[in-house]
């Protein structure tokens, strides 16, 4: 066993595994905001839901925050093997000649992603937990929507929500199609597989942003 | 044409190397990138000085000693041939190219350009290979039907000539490509099933405690592979190596 959690296969297997799961968490996040776009009230009432079932709460959650700890935790240890792999380096290293830059540079888009959930557990996470559970405030389902687009009136916070996504996106471009090779699914079906991951890898993070973009401009008057 | 040449120097194993600048003339676009080297030579030799050591053996594509980093690419700048099969007609009069050996923990340099390449005969002795009788009364290969498909799926990846630039052209010094060439030869043949569990095991141990990288799927390594294997072997080793461990 020990053998199997050090070998570099089991470990890119973690990495795709995880990979893929966050990937299909942004599909189901991106949904619930698109509705804060066409249908408040659903964002509210789904808002809700996601804040007080206990299912999500106490299981999906801890998943999810797991899922996160163990790829970027995984994501940096093997960007650490990988450098001892070539202590001494190349004077000329012509990386741009046999493979795309968002495939060598999964540390770079991935470490800003991690920079920016820092911001986004900070605004919305942190935010949720001292208002439940510290200041135990009552049930309020009809407060998500005003307080999602008060976030985004100030331009800087867009703009970092932005950047983040455009990272996001290029993180996806080669690491969604990438974590079906690591799993050994390379066959018939690849060449679609890739074509889903580019219209994924813009369309998700493109949306995101519209989102953000869009409360921007449309601030609640008081 | 006249070239500027940088070229790796190192004295031996444990000495600090550097890059040297050395001016060569009369290269004909005709000539291969090792009788360039083989020209560097004799204009050094006659100047007294010490020759840069550089691997070759068949001069043909075939042995894969003649592993060079050129500009930043193994084997240079062409597609699907090693560096003896590198012509100097790719590149123009005065351009600067530089020359460095393959860069790998695994893959240390020996002296000046030649590394030493043995961490890939012990993956290879870790597994690649089938239990055959050949004492006496050798079973005809043919006897065991084979399918086509899958004998020349094998046949590809048999191919490898174990030069090492998959390993050198990763970003990661990983030489997935070249394990899953030689875990693939076999795990696709019916000759091969006997060892397959243990085989992938074994040659992935290897592989790892040899100090090789891990695999970002960036292609590199096909691109840059003489010989064309495919990232398929890459998913190939995945599958066979989930299959071994989850069978125990
Ligand atoms: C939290 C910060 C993150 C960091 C530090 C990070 C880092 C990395 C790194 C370094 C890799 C490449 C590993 C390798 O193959 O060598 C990777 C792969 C991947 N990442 Fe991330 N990542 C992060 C967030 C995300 C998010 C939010 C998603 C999806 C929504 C994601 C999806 C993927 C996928 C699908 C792969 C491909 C796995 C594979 O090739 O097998 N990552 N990540
Ligand atoms: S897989 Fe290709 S690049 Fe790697 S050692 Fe074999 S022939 Fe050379
Ligand atoms: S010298 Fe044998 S492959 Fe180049």
């Amino acid at each position: 066993m020990s053998a199997l959690i050090s070998s570099s296969i089991a470990r890119k297997v973690v990495m795709a595994l995880s990979g893929l799961f966050l990937v299909l968490f942004l599909a189901q996040h991106f949904t619930i905001n698109l509705t804060s776009v066409i249908a408040p009230d659903t964002f509210n009432e789904w808002s809700h839901f996601m804040g007080y079932n206990p299912l999500v709460q106490y299981i999906l959650q801890p998943i999810l925050v797991a899922g996160i700890i163990i790829h970027f935790v995984m994501g940096i240890a093997l960007e650490i093997q990988n450098n001892r792999s070539r202590k001494i380096g190349y004077v000329r290293y012509n990386g741009s000649a046999n493979a795309p830059w968002t495939s060598r540079n999964m540390i770079v888009t991935g470490l800003v992603v991690l920079a920016f959930l820092g911001l986004h557990m900070y605004d919305f996470w942190v935010h949720e937990m001292a208002y439940k559970y510290l200041e135990s405030n009552p049930e309020d389902p009809t407060r998500y929507y005003a307080e999602t687009v008060e976030k985004f009136e100030p331009i800087w916070r867009t703009v970092i929500y932005v950047i983040a996504f455009v990272l996001l996106a290029m993180h996806l471009w080669h690491g969604f199609s990438s974590s079906f090779q690591s799993m050994g699914w390379n066959n018939k079906y690849s060449a679609g597989l890739q074509t889903f991951t580019k219209i994924y890898a813009i369309a998700i993070p493109a949306g995101f942003i519209f989102i953000a973009l869009y409360h921007h401009f449309n601030p609640i008057t008081h | 044409m006249n070239l500027n040449l940088k070229v790796w120097r190192q004295n031996d194993a444990h000495a600090k190397g550097k890059m040297v600048d050395y001016s060569i003339s009369g290269i004909d676009g005709d000539m291969s990138f090792l009788e360039m080297l083989d020209i560097l030579n004799e204009n050094l030799i006659n100047e007294g000085k010490e020759p840069v050591e550089f691997d070759h053996d068949c001069r043909e594509g075939i042995c894969g000693s003649c592993s060079l980093q050129i500009n930043g690419e193994p084997h240079g700048p062409d597609k699907f041939i090693t560096t003896c099969q590198l012509h100097m007609r790719k590149f123009k009069d005065g351009d600067t190219i530089v020359i460095e050996p393959f860069r790998a923990t695994a893959f240390p340099v020996i002296k000046d350009l030649v590394v030493d390449r043995s961490s890939f005969d012990r993956i290879q002795q870790a597994g690649g290979y089938i239990s055959v009788n050949t004492s006496g009364n050798t079973v005809d290969a043919n006897a065991i039907p084979v399918q086509k498909e899958a004998a020349d799926t094998a046949m590809d990846a048999a191919t490898c000539i174990g030069c090492g630039a998959c390993v050198a052209a990763c970003k990661n010094a990983s030489a997935m490509l070249f394990t899953s060439a030689k875990v693939s030869q076999f795990a696709l043949l019916p000759q091969g099933q006997v060892e397959a569990t243990e085989r992938v095991k074994n040659m992935v141990r290897q592989m790892d405690l040899e100090g090789f990288g891990n695999c970002t799927n960036t292609g590199a390594c096909e691109v840059e592979c003489p010989k064309g294997i495919s990232l398929e072997n890459i998913a190939r080793m995945n599958r066979e190596y989930l299959k071994a461990n989850l069978k125990g």
